[in-house]
Parts: C-alpha cells; sequence; structure tokens
C-alpha cells in the first residue's frame, strides 16, 4: 500500500468556495426569477399598504362624496384616488381598497400564523412522544378535517360576533391540521435520519434534538405550506364576508368590498371587479413566491442535487 | 477491422449551474461478439457517460454530445433517427442498472414489465409470455409459474438482479451492457451473478460491457479493460496485463490501494477487555435480528464484525449505543452494563463511547456548519471544555484528521464524500472517547479514498489509544485493518477469531463461502479462487 | 382488508360522533328560534306553544338525549321550518350537489392529467410555461369573484347562458365552469409537479433503455406511479365540493346541499343543519375510502 497521508487529503476533490452569506444568495436566486421577483415586490407594497393605508388614507376612504357615485374608472381628471372609480357612495375605490388591505391582511396572516405554531407545536409533540399521545392528537385533527371548515366559521361566528379576532381564531382552527400533519410526517422521517441518530449518540436531549436538528429541517417545508396557506385562508375570508357572516361594514375588506358592489353589477361593475383583482393579484404572488421557496429555498432539496450531480 | 460496437472520440459535456462539466473527453474503445469488456473508474471518472450515450439516454440539455461517433455495425448510431435508436434499445443493445429496485417499475408485475420488453419490438403477446417464463427459469427464479405475476418488492435483491437480467436478454441482444450490476449485492450474491452473466455470454455469443468501480469484479470476468480517470481513458490492455504491469500513475495508485494485500495485524496483548459483551439479543416481535452475542473488545484493538445484509451486525452497534433497547443479554463497559445503565450515567459514558456512521452524506446535518457540528459535543457536555477554548479545539480536531482547518465554517455539502468522513470522524473524536464503533464508515467512499481514512482510524489508534469495534462487508478490507474478526450470519455470530486465524485457516462453512466470495483483484489469483469455489460448491 | 374497513369506520364513527356533539351544543347556542319564527308581538302563550312542540323547553342535555335516540332509529326529525322530514330536505339537496361534483371533478381530473402530463414532459417549453401560469392564476382566483365576473360577461353582457335558478342543461354551465377553475388550477399543478419526479426516475429510465415510445413511458410507466399523489389532492378537492360548494350555489341560486346548511343556519333550522352535515361527513367516508381503495389498486406495495 503506498503512503497516502492524510494531509494531502483535500486534494481528492475541489471544494466549493465559501459560499455568500445567506441573504445574498436569496436575493441573487430571486433576482433570477423575474415572476418570483414581480410577486415579492407586489407582496412588500401590499404589506406597505395594510401597515400604513388606513393612518394615512382612512378619511379620505370613508368620506361620502355625491357627486362621485358610482363614478366609472380612468378619469384622471379627478383626485387620484378616485381613478378606479367610486363606490355607491362615492367614495374613492382606490383609496378604499388600500385601506381594506389592512383588514384583509391581518386576519389571513394572524390565523395562518396562529394554525402555524399550534400545527407545528401539536406536530412535534405527535410526532416525537409516545404512541398513544399522537394518537390523540392525530384523532383531533381528523375531526376538524371531517368538518367543513366553511360551516364551522359560519356556526362560531353566528355565535359569538363577526369581529377580527373571532375571525382569526375559527379560521386558524380550521387550518390547523395541515401544519400538524405536514410537520409530524417530516418528523417521523427526520427523527430516523442519521444525523438525528449521531447527535444521540453524543447524548443530546431530546429538547436539543427536537429544536437543534429536526425543527430546522421543517421549517423551510412549513413556510412553503404557510404561504399558500396564507392564500386560501385569504380565500376563505372573503367568502366569509361576501356571505355577510365575516367582517361587518363599516370595517372593509376586500371580499366584503365585492359583495357590496354585487347590487351594482350591471351599472358598475368596477365595485365588484377592483377589490376582487386586489384579491387574485396577492393570492397569486403567494402562489407563485412558494413555488418559487420550494424549488430554490430549500438546501435539503439543494442538498439532493449536489449528491445528483457527485453520482454522473 | 470492423468492431461490433465502437466508441470513437467521444466527448459529452454537462451544463450545470456550476458551469460546463467535461463529463467524458475523447474516449475511445470498442467491444467485439463474445468478449468482456470492462470499464474500470471511480466515482465521478464518466465510466457510464459513454454507455448512456449508447443508449440515448443523456438528456440534453444539460448534456450535450459535443464530438465523436459510435459505430454499431459500422453505422453511427449518434446520427441515427429517433425511432432507429429506439428499435436499436432492447433489442440489440441492452442494459440492466446498479440498484434493480428502483430500476423496475414498483406497479407493474415483472412478467409484464419482462413481456413488455418483446411486445414493444413486435412480439405478440401469448409468445411472449411464453418466453418469459422460459427466462424467469433461465435466470434462476425458483417458482418461477407463479412469481411471473408478482412484484418487484416481493423478490430479494439478487433475484430482482436476475429479473433484470431477464428482461435484457429477451430479445437475444448482441450486446449488453452492465452498469455496476452488482455493487449493491452481498458478496456471495455478486459471485452468483457473475457467473450467471458468464453462462449466458457463453449460450448467447453476446458482447459484454461491464461497468464498475471493482478491480475484483474485473479480475473475475473481464477480459479486457479500459481505465478511466475524471473523464479520460488513462489506460486500456487486457485484465492481466492492466493489473501486473500498470503504466498511468493513476492505474498504479488505484491498484495499491486495494485492500487485502498488507501485513495482517498480531493479536493486541492480554490487558483487561474494554468492552464485553455477554449473550446480547434483541428480537422484534418474533424476529430475532440479535442472538446472544458475545464478544470482547482490548484496550487498543480493533475488532471487525463481518456479514452481510440482515447478519445483526448493525443491530449489535444499536443496542451497545443504546439507540435500540436490548431484549436480553448484557454488554459490559469497564464493568459497567450499558444495557441496565440509568440515563443519568450513560450520558456520562456517551463521552467514552462514540460512533462513525455508514453514509456521511447522511450523519451529518446538512444545516448546520462543520463548527456547529463538531462543537456540539461541547454544547452537550459542557464540562469539557470553556467556551472560548471551542475554535481552537475545532481547529486542532480538523487538522487531526487532514482537513483545512480554515474551512470549519462551510456546511458538509461542500464537502467531498471523504472529506465528508473526516468530519463525521472528527465530530466522534470531539468527546475524547475511549471506544468507536465504526458501521460500514467507508462502504460508501472510492477505493483510493476507503485506504486514506483507514490509514487516518490507523495513525488516530496509535496516536489516542482507540478501539474500534468495526463493522463491515468488505473482507479484504477488514483484513488489512482488524486484530481480531468476528463473523455473523443470520443474528449469530458463526465463528470468530485472530485475523490471521480467520483468513489463513476458517473453520466454518460459512466463512469459508464468504472468503471464497470475495473477489481477488489479481485475475490469476481470481481465476484460482474460482476454481476452488466450484470445488467448494460441489462438496456443500 | 376486513380490519383495515373496520377500523376505518371505528374512527370515523368517532369522528362523526365528535361532530354530532360539537355542532348540537354550538347550534343551540347561536340563539333561540321562537325569536325568528314568531312574530315579535306574539303573545307568551304562542312563544311557549312553540316551544313545547319543538321540544325546546326541556334541558339541552335531554334534547340532545332525544335526539340521539331518535338517530339510532335513523330518524333525523322534522324540520322547524319546512314541513316536511329534515332528512328529506337535505337529500333532495345533496343529490344536486353530488350531480355538480361528480361532473366537475370528472371534467377536473380528465384534463388535469393530460394538460399536467404534457407539460411534465417538455419542462420549460412554452406549453409548460403558458400552463404552469394559467393554473397558478386559476388556483388564485376567489370563485365568487369569478362566478359575478362570468355573469357579468356571459349572463348580462353576451346573453348566452341564464344568470341563475334550475332548469335545461344551460343552468349547469356556469356553476360548473365556476368549480372547475381552482381545483383545475390546484390538481394541474400536483400532476405536473409529480410526473416531473417519475419521468426522471430509475424505471422510466429502464424503459427507455428497453426501447419503448414516449406514449407508453407517459402513460403506462409515468402516469400510475404519478397518479399516487395526486389522488390524495383529488379527494380534498372532491370533499371540499361535497360539502357544498357554498358561496357558488348562493350566487347562482343552485339548490344544492351547501346553500340548505347556509340557509338553515340563518334560519335557525337545527335539524336541517345536523341532518345535512350528518349525510355530507358519511358522504365524505365513502369517498375516503374509495380513495384508499384505488390507492390499493394503483400500488401493490400497499396493503391494508
Amino acid at each position: 500500500m503506498t503512503d497516502v497521508s492524510p494531509h494531502n487529503a483535500p486534494s481528492e476533490a475541489p471544494a466549493i468556495a465559501d459560499a455568500p452569506p445567506a441573504y445574498v444568495q436569496i436575493a441573487r436566486m430571486l433576482w433570477r426569477d423575474k415572476l418570483a421577483l414581480c410577486a415579492a415586490i407586489f407582496l412588500f407594497i401590499v404589506v406597505l399598504c395594510a401597515l400604513f393605508g388606513p393612518m394615512l388614507l382612512e378619511d379620505v376612504a370613508t368620506k361620502q362624496n355625491l357627486r362621485g357615485r358610482n363614478a366609472p374608472p380612468f378619469d384622471f381628471s379627478l383626485h387620484w384616488t378616485m381613478w378606479l372609480g367610486g363606490d355607491a357612495l362615492g367614495r374613492p375605490l382606490l383609496a378604499r381598497i388600500i385601506v381594506a388591505a389592512q383588514n384583509t391582511m391581518m386576519v389571513a396572516a394572524g390565523a395562518v400564523v396562529c394554525a402555524m405554531i399550534i400545527g407545528t407545536g401539536l406536530g412535534l409533540i405527535a410526532g416525537y412522544s409516545n404512541k398513544a399521545g399522537s394518537q390523540v392528537i392525530m384523532r383531533l385533527a381528523d375531526v376538524i378535517m371531517s368538518f367543513p371548515s366553511l360551516l364551522l366559521a359560519v356556526i362560531v361566528l353566528y355565535m359569538l360576533e363577526p369581529a377580527v379576532g373571532n375571525l382569526i381564531i375559527v379560521l386558524a382552527i380550521t387550518r390547523i391540521p395541515i401544519y400538524l400533519r405536514t410537520c409530524r410526517a417530516e418528523v417521523l422521517e427526520i427523527r430516523e435520519r442519521m444525523f438525528v441518530q449521531a447527535a444521540k449518540v453524543m447524548g443530546a436531549s431530546t429538547n436539543r434534538i427536537v429544536f437543534r436538528h429536526i425543527l430546522p429541517v421543517v421549517f423551510p417545508t412549513l413556510v412553503t405550506i404557510a404561504t399558500l396557506d396564507f392564500a386560501f385562508v385569504m380565500l376563505a375570508e372573503s367568502s366569509l364576508s361576501f356571505l355577510g357572516i365575516g367582517i361587518q361594514p363599516p370595517e372593509i375588506t376586500w371580499g366584503l368590498m365585492v359583495a357590496q358592489g354585487r347590487s351594482y353589477l350591471t351599472t358598475a361593475w368596477w365595485l365588484s371587479f377592483w377589490p376582487g383583482l386586489a384579491i387574485i393579484l396577492t393570492t397569486l404572488s403567494l402562489n407563485l413566491l412558494s413555488n418559487w421557496m420550494r424549488t430554490a429555498l430549500d438546501p435539503v432539496q439543494r442538498w439532493r442535487l449536489e449528491i445528483a450531480r457527485k453520482k454522473k | 477491422m470492423n468492431h461490433l460496437l465502437q466508441v470513437k472520440d467521444l466527448s459529452v459535456d454537462f451544463h450545470t449551474a456550476q458551469g460546463t462539466v467535461h463529463a467524458v473527453r475523447g474516449v475511445t474503445w470498442h467491444l467485439d461478439r463474445g468478449e468482456t469488456l470492462a470499464i474500470l473508474g471511480e466515482s465521478g471518472s464518466g465510466k457510464s457517460v459513454s454507455a448512456s450515450a449508447i443508449m440515448n439516454l443523456i438528456d440534453c440539455p444539460p448534456g450535450e454530445i459535443v464530438s465523436g461517433e459510435i459505430l454499431f455495425e459500422g453505422r453511427d448510431i449518434l446520427k441515427m433517427s429517433e425511432d432507429e435508436r429506439r428499435d436499436l434499445n432492447g433489442r440489440r443493445i441492452a442494459m440492466i442498472f446498479q440498484d434493480p429496485l428502483s430500476h423496475l417499475n414498483p406497479v407493474y408485475t415483472v412478467g409484464f414489465q419482462i413481456a413488455e420488453m418483446m411486445t414493444a419490438h413486435g412480439t405478440p403477446k401469448s409468445k411472449a409470455r411464453e418466453r418469459t417464463m422460459e427466462l424467469l427459469k433461465r435466470v434462476g427464479i425458483p417458482d418461477y409459474e407463479n412469481k411471473i405475476d408478482t412484484y418487484p418488492h416481493q423478490f430479494s435483491g439478487g433475484q430482482r438482479q436476475r429479473l433484470m437480467i431477464a428482461m435484457a436478454l429477451a430479445m437475444k441482444p448482441d450486446i449488453l451492457i452492465a452498469d455496476e450490476p452488482t455493487t449493491a449485492l452481498d458478496v456471495t450474491v455478486q459471485a452468483q451473478i457473475l457467473e450467471l452473466l458468464e453462462e449466458l455470454q457463453a449460450e448467447t455469443g453476446m458482447g459484454l460491457l461491464l461497468i464498475t468501480h471493482d478491480l475484483g469484479v474485473v479480475a473475475e470476468v473481464a477480459d479486457r479493460v479500459v481505465v478511466m480517470n475524471k473523464g479520460e481513458i488513462v489506460e486500456s490492455g487486457t485484465a492481466t496485463q492492466v493489473y501486473k504491469a500498470p503504466v498511468h500513475p493513476y492505474t498504479k495508485k488505484l491498484i495499491a490501494a486495494v485492500p487485502g494485500e498488507g501485513e495482517m495485524a498480531q493479536p493486541v496483548g492480554g490487558e483487561e477487555p474494554i468492552l464485553k459483551i455477554e449473550g446480547l439479543s434483541k428480537a422484534y416481535g418474533a424476529f430475532t435480528a440479535l442472538d446472544s452475542a458475545t464478544l470482547t473488545v482490548l484496550p487498543r484493538e480493533t475488532v471487525a464484525i463481518v456479514g452481510e445484509s440482515g447478519s445483526g451486525k448493525s443491530t449489535l452497534a444499536k443496542t451497545i449505543l443504546r439507540l435500540e433497547d436490548a431484549t436480553g443479554g448484557a454488554a459490559f463497559y469497564e464493568g459497567r452494563d450499558l444495557v441496565t445503565m440509568a440515563p443519568a450515567e450513560l450520558f456520562d459514558l456517551r463521552r467514552e463511547i462514540q460512533m462513525v456512521f455508514q453514509d456521511p452524506t447522511q450523519s451529518l446535518n446538512p444545516r448546520m456548519s462543520v463548527f456547529d457540528i463538531i462543537s456540539e459535543a461541547f454544547v452537550i457536555h459542557p464540562e469539557i471544555l470553556p467556551k472560548s477554548e471551542w475554535k481552537s479545539k475545532v481547529r486542532e480536531l480538523l487538522d487531526h484528521v487532514g482537513l483545512d482547518a480554515s474551512h470549519m465554517h462551510r456546511y458538509p455539502h461542500q464537502f467531498s464524500g471523504g472529506q465528508r468522513q473526516r468530519i463525521a470522524i472528527a465530530r466522534a473524536l470531539a468527546l475524547a472517547p475511549r471506544l468507536i464503533i465504526c458501521d460500514e464508515a467507508v462502504s460508501a467512499l472510492d477505493v483510493s479514498i476507503q485506504a486514506q481514512v483507514i490509514q487516518l482510524l490507523k495513525r488516530l489508534q496509535d496516536e489516542l489509544g482507540l478501539s474500534y469495534l468495526f463493522i463491515a462487508h468488505d473482507l479484504p478490507l477488514v483484513r488489512d485493518f482488524a486484530h481480531r474478526v468476528v463473523v455473523m450470519q443470520g443474528g449469530r455470530i458463526v465463528e470468530q477469531g485472530p485475523v490471521r486465524e480467520i483468513f489463513e485457516n476458517p473453520k466454518e462453512q460459512y466463512t469459508k463461502d464468504l472468503l471464497a466470495a470475495s473477489p481477488h483483484p489479481d485475475p490469476e489469483v481470481q481465476a484460482e479462487r474460482r476454481k476452488a469455489r466450484m470445488q467448494l460448491e460441489k462438496t456443500a | 382488508m376486513k380490519t383495515f374497513l373496520r377500523k376505518r369506520a371505528v374512527a370515523s364513527a368517532f369522528s362523526l360522533i365528535g361532530l354530532v356533539i360539537l355542532v348540537f351544543f354550538l347550534s343551540r347556542l347561536t340563539g333561540d328560534p321562537t325569536d325568528l319564527y314568531l312574530p315579535v308581538d306574539a303573545s307568551a302563550e304562542a312563544r311557549e306553544n312553540f316551544r313545547e312542540i319543538h321540544g325546546l323547553n326541556d334541558p339541552l342535555l335531554v334534547q340532545f338525549g332525544r335526539y340521539v335516540w331518535d338517530l339510532a332509529h335513523f330518524d333525523f326529525g322534522m324540520s322547524i321550518r319546512r314541513a316536511e322530514p329534515a332528512l328529506d330536505a337535505v337529500l333532495r339537496g345533496f343529490a344536486w350537489t353530488l350531480q355538480l361534483a361528480v361532473i366537475t371533478m370528472t371534467l377536473v381530473t380528465v384534463m388535469a392529467i393530460i394538460v399536467g402530463s404534457l407539460a411534465a414532459y417538455r419542462v420549460g417549453g412554452v406549453f409548460d410555461r403558458l400552463a404552469t401560469f394559467f393554473s397558478l392564476i386559476g388556483a388564485s382566483a376567489p370563485d365568487f369573484w369569478i362566478a359575478i365576473v362570468a355573469i357579468v360577461v356571459f349572463s348580462v353582457g353576451l346573453g348566452w347562458v341564464p344568470t341563475s335558478g334550475t332548469g335545461g342543461w344551460e343552468y349547469w354551465i356556469l356553476p360548473i365552469a365556476v368549480l372547475f377553475i381552482r381545483p383545475f388550477g390546484l390538481i394541474l399543478q400536483v400532476v405536473r409537479g409529480s410526473m416531473i419526479s417519475t419521468l426522471s426516475s430509475a424505471y422510466v429510465k429502464t424503459a427507455r433503455a428497453k426501447g419503448l415510445k414516449n406514449r407508453p413511458i407517459i402513460f403506462v410507466h409515468a402516469l400510475r406511479n404519478a397518479m399516487l399523489p395526486v389522488i390524495t389532492v383529488i379527494g380534498d378537492q372532491a370533499a371540499a365540493l361535497l360539502n357544498g360548494a357554498v358561496v357558488v350555489e348562493t350566487i347562482f341560486g343552485f339548490p344544492g346541499v351547501g346553500k340548505l346548511m347556509i340557509d338553515s343556519i340563518l334560519q335557525r333550522d337545527f335539524t336541517v343543519i345536523l341532518a345535512a352535515i350528518m349525510v355530507t361527513a358519511f358522504a365524505i367516508f365513502v369517498m375516503n375510502l374509495l380513495i384508499d381503495i384505488l390507492y390499493a389498486v394503483l400500488d401493490p406495495r400497499i396493503r391494508y
């Protein structure tokens, strides 16, 4: 046998150069996918509207103006808030859409975050605890899943008052099983992986294994699902508002605006059209971003690609 | 002169995100009727690329055939139409692959899949079924009349490869390409499959192209061999020529790295054993994975546990480390029983016994940097080292295993397979253990890298006084490394003793079979072995 | 297989019991139907009489016990609002919804599989990009908005189809078209993703090495494997439709079970709500069972 000193080992294959920091990599990857970039920019604008819209435009959006009743869009001689037209009370549609972004976003974000935290927590417990505990949690999820979610929302909102907080709770409950199941399935797979075994051999505690080894691997999957789910919850909220059992006037959401415009469909289509378009564009952006995340942001995928290339 | 198949000056590029990779450059070889050509190379050498080009399996993009021609009976198949090439595939040139389970469609019966090879080329259905029966019988599938309508997952690994062979030979092709056909199989099964291939070649007179990384396989079956490295052919000639008188430095290095040639170790002197296992058992319901194993490991000793898949060797490691709870017996580490130990005491003992896993790609957390991976030991056992010294200690450990310490903030996927295994070893060393259990620690690595890692383990043993429990399926590897060898089969220890005794004077039939089945890289020695094996089969 | 069926039935029964308890008490909490059904100036006697007839005077637990007892005899009670058994009203609505769901899902499944498979075959091609983009838009569109826009354009504007109600086949076109869009977008994406991964699998490589033509490779070797993850999504979407496409049914005045549920909640017609939930839950149980059986048929590795 030849004398192979261990110190010449790095020559066996050239290591890839040091990678730039994570945020630079993410920015570069986003730049490469122009559709996802547009989606991200659009969502950023929506978030800005949600954060600052009501503060700046609340008065404009609620001020009735009889001369602007059902004013058609694209009349650029008017104030810019009227460019998308005016509603039945002459309130500027653009301003109202911007203001309504807050409620719409808040309900969706609140519900998704709550569902994700609770669902992930329960999923980790179900995946890493004994059989009995896991069975109870899974049956509970089954009950929620078998319940028509819109109906649950209707009943609860009928019982409680349809306020933002209650809406968030109801929608969160219906979405918990998604995170719970995904998280549990991933945990069951990851806990058998060799790096978890390696940590056990070193004496790592259950807490450490769950939070340091398992959760970081599951997390990107959950964030990807959450992005998609955000779109779903937004649509559900809009449906509830549309049916008249979601948020009540004078509060506004996009779904409610579509519903309010329904009676003027034949005379003033823009009342329902613009808020609907806002919903579509936002959910579309979320879908695009979620798709991009699934392929680009998941280091496990990149890791697999790496292996696949090595095998060739 | 016209060869049956001739690859001339073939170059293939792959366009990847990291830039263009020249998978093969200017490769030229030929294959004639009735002969066996082996393409030998390690991972990344491009040994499979020309076969993929022949079978039209290269995806373009990202692949691109830059230059060259592939002449089959004098016609360049790269210039043929898609339909013409489809007609050649399977009918004139057939191929079998490394991992038969994933290469067989899980949702169709094996009978359908074999018959489909014939119906795709115009054979009527009833005739195809008849011939499928014949083929199954020929490749040695027991109870083939019933098995024909079952699914791939209902067969064993060796049987699945036989099914692949049956499928490939259905149209009596002129050429059979076998891409690492025995790599995933146990040595005894490997010997049977290679034997079957040779018999079938003799019957049909087909040309056999064998792609492999294993010099032993080359010695067993190849007439001629082509050695590839980094996309180029570095050496070619008859198998004996290349083994006996390699010209290129790479070939020399490769042959030198083949284990099983070195001096066998002397037994370690009699001290108190560091690990003493008595009657250790593990059962899963009615299935006994480990049946009362008894063995000892001395300080500074390497004890190898050898066995084929399902022999219980990994279960043994897991029960010692309490990753699985034993169902019987005891494992004494310096007199304290690991099996019944309280968690707190076990936690302290974790420092003394560490493990290196088979696949470094999977045993390192992909989301942790090398520094995080190694220093995790100090996070878990904070009494070892104050935080201020972690960095210097990690640097020292990386240096120790022969890695560049400045790479400690990189992530595992930025390293090669061999380097990853070094990281895993550094992690095991971080706790300053006295016993390291290596579960197939080098089996996933190329031969030359294997040799380097074994060298590293040996050096660490000398410097740090470590003991190893070395679990492996590869006998030649064990021969060079172990002081003592334990042979396992079906959950039981069938034989154990000093390495010299096991290799030179095995007592049990199973040990003899195992030794006879493991191929030797020297074609002449291998020919002798084959005779011996035939003898053994006759007597058995 | 038998033990599997038994296990599933038991598990579903537990879910159903939980559901009944939950809905029974939740629905009682939404308010007293007396206020809704009798005029504001109704005499105390009339109110008392109404309560007595519908058994609303007894303690909740007694009401619940009575309800369960009747249920055990397949008596779902009388509708408070309508003069007919609750089950009759529900089954009538369910028949409408079932037809709508079956037609829509059949169309969705066939179209999504064909388009998705073709898109996956040439990843990154023009067809793939178009299919992906439009499926994303489809998956993002709120159905009530699509319904409204569709009515404006096709009924009011062009006058091709009626706006709402029931009648001949022309009344079905818009509801089906609107319900088609979202599941189609979602399932198409799953089909495409699943096909891409199966087309790069090792057994497809074997099929190519055998010299098979593209069509059997896609539709024999890849598709059956690719269908496994798709079936789950189809099941989810079908379940959503069976639950009643509440919004679409409301907009198009379609007398399905979804509209019935919403109306009953607003009218506090408890017996109908409970009957509707149990009927749809049972339908979903049957459908999930069919999905599981389909799994086993498609993949011989799955044995229950």
